[in-house]
C-alpha cells in the first residue's frame, strides 16, 4: 500500500493504494468517479482516457501510483458548477454522441489537443482523436463537435 | 492484476541499487503501457516493480553535434520536438506513428528498446540513424548499438540488473535523406504489417555513397537490409538501382504469419515498401544537396 497525493478537478486528494491499483479502478471503484469507463482495458479504445498534467493516458494502463503529484482530469472536472465546457456543449449541439460510452473519453482527448492547440484544421483534429474509438456514430459528429467547439471551419 | 510491490526510487543510484538487490525478481516500468498490458495478461509476474518516473534528468534531449536522448522521453515529446524534427526527422517520423496520442503520451523511447516487441516502430529508425543506447547497472555502463541491442522476441542483450538511460544518435552525413514508412492497411493504431526506416547518403554527384534500410514487424528481431545497403553504394538512385535493390530484402526478411498477413504478402510487401523509401528518402537526399 502507498499513500498517493494528486490533484484531482483541482481539490487535493489524498489517499492510500495497493502497489498494484489502475488508475482506472482508482477513480470508479475508490473515488466513485465513474464517468470514465473501461471498455477494452488494453489502452486500444480510448474510453478511459483521462488527462494527466494535460495530456491524455489510458487510465486502464496507468497505475495510480503514477498519478502521485500530479494533476488528474476526469470528465467530471470540465464544467464550471452548472456551465458545461464548450465541448460538452457542442456535443450536444451537434450530436457528438448516442449512447455515450466513449464520450467522456472523447471530449477530455479533445480538451487535451484544444488546450494545447486552440485552433486546429479538421485534420489535425481527425489525427489527433484517431485512438478514440466510437461503435455508434461513425465519428462524423465527434469531428464535428470538436470542429465547432473550436471555432474551426 | 497480479500483485506487486511498487519501488519508486529517487535517483538513478538508488535504481541501479534497488535492482541490484532484487534481480530477476523486479520489472522497471516508465511509461507503463507495455508491463501493465503484460502484467495483465499474466506474461509477467514481478514480484517487483521499479519506477523510474522520478529520475527527470532521463528524460531530457541535448545536441551536441549528435542527440543524447533520455531514456525516458516520451514518443509525443520526441514526435513534437523542434530539435528531433530538425536534427533527426526520421525519429520524430517514427516516434509519431506510434498507435496513439495516449500510448506516445506515457510510453518512452529507452521503454521501447528495452522492451523489444519486434513490431515497433522506433527500432528500425534508430537503426537507420546508427543509433546506440546506453545502459547502466551498479557494475558500470556500456554502450550498445540499437541494432546489435535484440536478440528474439521481447529478448535483448540487456542483463536482469541493467537500465537504459540514454538513446544517442550520433551527426547525420551531410547529404542524407531519411524516410520512415510504417504500412497499415487496416487500422491506423496499429502496428505496422511492414515498417521501413531508409537513409540515402548522395554524394556530389548525385550517386549514391552510403545508405541505411531497416525494417520493422520483419522478422522476431528488427532487421537490417546490409545486402540491399551494399549493392546500392556507388550508384545512381535511378528506379532501376533502387528496384534491383530492393528485390534483395526478400531474403533479409522471415516474416510472422498473423492477422496482418501471410508471411509471403508481407514479403511482398516489405520488397514494395523498401523500394518506395530508397526513392523517398534519395528525394530528401536530393533536396539537401
Amino acid at each position: 500500500m502507498r499513500t498517493i497525493k494528486l490533484t484531482l478537478n483541482d481539490t487535493a486528494v489524498t489517499r492510500e493504494v495497493e502497489d498494484s491499483r489502475l488508475l482506472v479502478e482508482f477513480l470508479r471503484e475508490d473515488l466513485k468517479l465513474t464517468g470514465t469507463k473501461e471498455s477494452c482495458g488494453v489502452g486500444v479504445c480510448g474510453a478511459c482516457t483521462v488527462l494527466i498534467d494535460g495530456k491524455p493516458i489510458s487510465s486502464c494502463l496507468a497505475l495510480a501510483v503514477h498519478a502521485d503529484g500530479c494533476a488528474v482530469t476526469t470528465i467530471e472536472g470540465i464544467a464550471e458548477g452548472d456551465r458545461l465546457h464548450p465541448l460538452q456543449q457542442a456535443f450536444l449541439d451537434h450530436g457528438g454522441f448516442q449512447c455515450g460510452i466513449c464520450t467522456p473519453g472523447q471530449i477530455l482527448a479533445a480538451k487535451a489537443l484544444l488546450d494545447a492547440k486552440p485552433h486546429p484544421t479538421r485534420a489535425e483534429i481527425q489525427e489527433w482523436m484517431m485512438g478514440n474509438l466510437c461503435r455508434c456514430t461513425g465519428y462524423y459528429k465527434i469531428i464535428e463537435s470538436i470542429a465547432a467547439a473550436a471555432g474551426a471551419e | 492484476m497480479v500483485p506487486f510491490t511498487y519501488l519508486e526510487p529517487a535517483s538513478l543510484d538508488e535504481a541501479l541499487a534497488l535492482l541490484a538487490q532484487h534481480g530477476g525478481e523486479a520489472k522497471l516500468i516508465a511509461g507503463g503501457t507495455g508491463l501493465v498490458n503484460l502484467m495483465k495478461q499474466r506474461l509477467a509476474r514481478p514480484a517487483f516493480v521499479i519506477g523510474l518516473r522520478a529520475l527527470q534528468p532521463l528524460a531530457g534531449i541535448s545536441e551536441n553535434g549528435g542527440l543524447k536522448i533520455g531514456a525516458l522521453a516520451t514518443l509525443q515529446s520526441l514526435a513534437t520536438s523542434e530539435t528531433i524534427r530538425r536534427t533527426a526527422p526520421l525519429l520524430a517520423e517514427a516516434c509519431g506513428h506510434v498507435a496513439t496520442v495516449r500510448v506516445r503520451s506515457m510510453a518512452t523511447l529507452g521503454g521501447a528498446m528495452a522492451h523489444a516487441d519486434p513490431n515497433l516502430d522506433t527500432p528500425p529508425a534508430l537503426m537507420a540513424l546508427d543509433a546506440q543506447i546506453v545502459a547502466r547497472s551498479h557494475r558500470g555502463e556500456r554502450a550498445i548499438p540499437v541494432e546489435k541491442l535484440f536478440t528474439g522476441y521481447y529478448q535483448t542483450v540487456l542483463e536482469s540488473d541493467e537500465i537504459v538511460t540514454e538513446i544517442r544518435v550520433p551527426a547525420q552525413p551531410a547529404g542524407s535523406g531519411t524516410v520512415f514508412l510504417k504500412f497499415l492497411p487496416a487500422t491506423q493504431d496499429d502496428y505496422a504489417t511492414v515498417s521501413v526506416a531508409a537513409r540515402v547518403t548522395l554524394d556530389r554527384n548525385g550517386n549514391i555513397a552510403d545508405a541505411r534500410v531497416a525494417l520493422g514487424a520483419a522478422a522476431m528481431v528488427p532487421v537490417r537490409a546490409t545486402a540491399v545497403e551494399t549493392v546500392l553504394r556507388g550508384k545512381p538512385a535511378d528506379d532501376r538501382n533502387l528496384g534491383e535493390a530492393a528485390a534483395l530484402v526478400r531474403d533479409a526478411v522471415d516474416p510472422i504469419e498473423d492477422f496482418r498477413g501471410s508471411a509471403e504478402y508481407k514479403r511482398k510487401m516489405a520488397v514494395v515498401h523498401v523500394r518506395r523509401a530508397l526513392a523517398a528518402a534519395a528525394g530528401n537526399a536530393k533536396r539537401a544537396l
